[in-house]
């Protein structure tokens, strides 16, 4: 799956590195009390490999768009370490920052709320090359040309257009055009094709998926639909009130979901099959506030095989397949949980596997 | 089918804009029956809010209707605002997209559920508030008393569209029209929502429209479907006729929405088949079909003729001159 890359880092060697990354965020009364922290990432550590597609699902408040913010210090995040292309990003400050970030670019979810709706089309994807003092304005001019060709709009029909008179589709593909426009190594999509029709939906994930093909991109793809993010990724990672619940590589996370968040998520996406149709709501209830956050595993709230052993202890990601880990004590999978030492937690991981309504024998169901 | 409890026969609904007249909704015609659930699915701009905005009598005073829309045969196209006013809300209710701007947001959610019990019923206030509490607890809300006196922005947004169809439901509708009412929420507090939708409309046999844009949604909790483009139906039939292994899409474009889902099944990477250009500008609809534009397999006969929508098979409408072979995955 990696791509060979113009401007690569050495082989081997992710592109982009997330160790124990924190955010938090100080909620205030009136007045100024403190009155609680938002624990909105805690502790997440992912690798992005050169050309590789890495997705990233999770609910609302889960932390995800918090995540992408913080992989591009805006703002930096607490505590952790982000190396990208070989540079610890959370050490830098002020140009050294810029210039290090040229190379990782953002895509938003509204298209029209990130392009000025006083430019024309043109001018926007211009300016990044300007800021970074790319070409003269004509080699920018034939630039301009290319990329709007790219992402499969006729320049000489759009180039001149204000973002008001393009559909939302054309104004994403605008907005991905500016984003490639200085060949960044790595591109990070938060829910960029979540509010487009369907047709217009499969028209700019082709875009992204010739991008990647065409320049050896690398992306990490955020968004709440979980079929989106099979279909377009090399590696999944389902994240549960800012921590990462389950990694591993895109069709054994779907094929053989090991935490019981992701097999609930799964079974709530409705499906034109109407066989699979119809999973009586698996995941009961709301999330708990990320404000203070339940101890121990932090879906046992709502996790029907939680124990004492969830709310005591933290449990660790752990690698039950290849590359493929999962941060629970009592993981969906019939090999017996690693973790023999927990003793009564032995017998529950006997059932399970293909049907998600499976109860442990021992574990007693948590509201 | 026993007597259907909506009948709609050619509704037409046009809005008036600089001069010209844009044709949202073209010759609709369907009917529910009691207890049944019918799902509404088409692309921005298809006509399909705008559809059961004119039969709920929610259109603004510019737009122009026509055709006719019986609620136990009570004919509701035409009708005044104040004799309006008298089935909307108790012989049908409607659930919107956004929770938080339906709601005002001063107000506690309990006394806003309160008002709309006492809107139609002559109830003293108290009543009308343990009524309140009663519906927060037919929609599942835990701890309903104190929810009762919490406001809006302090309810997330699964527990604000609960609040929202308890205050629809008010009145005990036989018809609910839920327009994209799980779009804005997560895949799990959808299923959430879905299921109690369902389990009410069992519990107080009520007949539900529900309007998206996703056909997996349809395909999962609809009994009926239909597929509109460009302010037409273009296709109708029992869910369970049109999706799964024995299903059989004929309709062009409902085949090209049900492909542009993405899929578990893709293996990842795989390229979508796509569907060019956008929904045609309804001032100016081409002559014949209007999905020829876009329609791999137009043909010239399609870019001249309005194909009609015609029963090809029992239950199965479509309107298609050269429509998809056993369901044509192509």
């Amino acid at each position: 799956m990696t791509v060979p890359q113009q401007n690569a880092t050495p082989a081997g060697e992710p592109l982009l590195s997330a160790r124990d990354v924190v955010q938090e965020f100080v909620v205030r009364e009136r007045g100024g009390a403190k009155a609680g922290v938002v624990q909105a990432v805690s502790s997440v550590s992912f690798d992005v490999m050169p050309g590789e597609t890495v997705g990233i699902v999770g609910e609302t408040g889960s932390g995800k768009s918090t995540l992408a913010r913080a992989i591009l210090q805006s703002p930096r995040p607490k505590s952790g370490s982000v190396v990208f292309r070989g540079t610890e990003l959370t050490k830098l400050r002020g140009r050294q920052l810029l210039q290090a970030r040229r190379n990782m670019q953002f895509v938003f979810q509204d298209p029209f709320g990130s392009l000025d709706p006083k430019w024309r089309v043109r001018s926007i994807v211009e300016e990044p090359l300007i800021a970074y003092h790319v070409g003269n304005r004509a080699s920018r001019r034939k630039r301009v040309d290319e990329l709007l060709d790219i992402v499969g709009l006729d320049p000489a029909r759009y180039a001149k257009r204000h973002p008001r008179e393009l559909s939302g589709g054309q104004a994403q593909r605008v907005a991905i055009a500016r984003a490639v426009a200085l060949e960044p190594s790595l591109l990070i999509c938060d829910e960029a094709v979540s509010s487009l029709d369907v047709l217009i939906q499969a028209q700019v994930l082709n875009v992204f998926e010739r991008l990647r093909k065409d320049l050896g991109l690398s992306y990490v793809f955020i968004a709440h639909d979980l079929a989106l993010v099979k279909q377009v990724s090399d590696r999944v990672a389902v994240m549960y009130l800012g921590k990462l619940c389950e990694t591993g590589p895109g069709e054994s996370v779907y094929r053989k979901p090991l935490h019981p968040y992701t097999r609930g998520l799964l079974d709530s996406i409705p499906s034109t099959e109407p066989g699979a149709a119809r999973a009586s709501a698996t995941v009961k209830g709301e999330p708990p506030s990320p404000i203070n956050p339940p101890s121990g595993c932090r879906f046992r709230t709502r996790c029907p095989r939680a124990t004492d052993l969830c709310a005591d202890e933290e449990p660790l990601p752990r690698e039950l397949a290849p590359g493929h880990l999962v941060a629970c004590h009592f993981p969906l999978t019939e090999a017996a949980p690693a973790a023999a030492a927990n003793g009564e937690a032995q017998g529950t991981a006997q059932n399970t596997a293909a049907a998600g309504t499976a109860q442990p024998t021992t574990s007693k169901a948590v509201s | 089918m026993s007597e259907a409890l909506l009948e709609v026969e050619d509704l037409r609904v046009g809005f008036a804009a600089g001069g010209l007249e844009v044709r949202a909704v073209d010759g609709v015609s369907f009917s529910v029956a009691p207890g049944n659930t019918l799902a509404i699915i088409g692309e921005s701009g298809s006509g399909k809010t705008v559809s059961c905005r004119a039969i709920m009598g929610l259109l603004p005073s510019g737009a122009n209707i026509n055709g006719s829309a019986r609620l136990r045969g009570t004919e509701l196209i035409g009708l005044s605002d104040s004799e309006m006013r008298k089935h909307r809300g108790s012989d049908m209710a409607m659930v919107f997209q956004d929770p938080a701007r339906s709601l005002n947001p001063t107000i506690r959610v309990g006394l806003q559920i309160a008002e709309a019990i006492r809107t139609h019923h002559t109830v003293s206030k108290r009543e009308a508030q343990t009524q309140a509490v009663e519906l927060l607890r037919l929609v599942r809300i835990p701890a309903a008393e104190r929810r009762f006196h919490e406001y809006p922005h302090q309810l997330s947004g699964g527990m604000r569209q609960r609040v929202m169809i308890a205050m629809a439901l008010a009145c005990r509708p036989k018809l609910l029209i839920a327009d994209e009412a799980t779009t804005a929420l997560d895949v799990t507090t959808q299923a959430q929502i879905m299921e109690l939708l369902l389990d009410l409309q069992e519990e107080l046999d009520m007949a539900l429209i529900m309007i998206s844009h996703d056909l997996g949604l349809a395909a999962s909790y609809a009994d009926e479907v239909i597929v509109m483009y460009a302010g037409k139906i273009v296709e109708q039939a029992p869910a369970a006729q049109l999706f799964g292994a024995g299903g059989a899409v004929r309709m062009r474009y409902t085949r090209a929405l049900l492909d542009a889902i993405p899929h578990m099944e893709r293996p990842a990477h795989a390229e979508l088949p796509i569907v060019g250009g956008r929904p045609p500008d309804p001032t100016a609809l081409p002559p014949g079909c209007s999905f020829a534009p876009r329609c791999h397999h137009a043909q010239d006969d399609c870019r001249e003729k309005v194909p009609a929508l015609a029963e090809h098979a029992p239950g199965h409408r479509w309107a298609c001159w050269h429509p998809c072979e056993n369901g044509g995955a192509a």
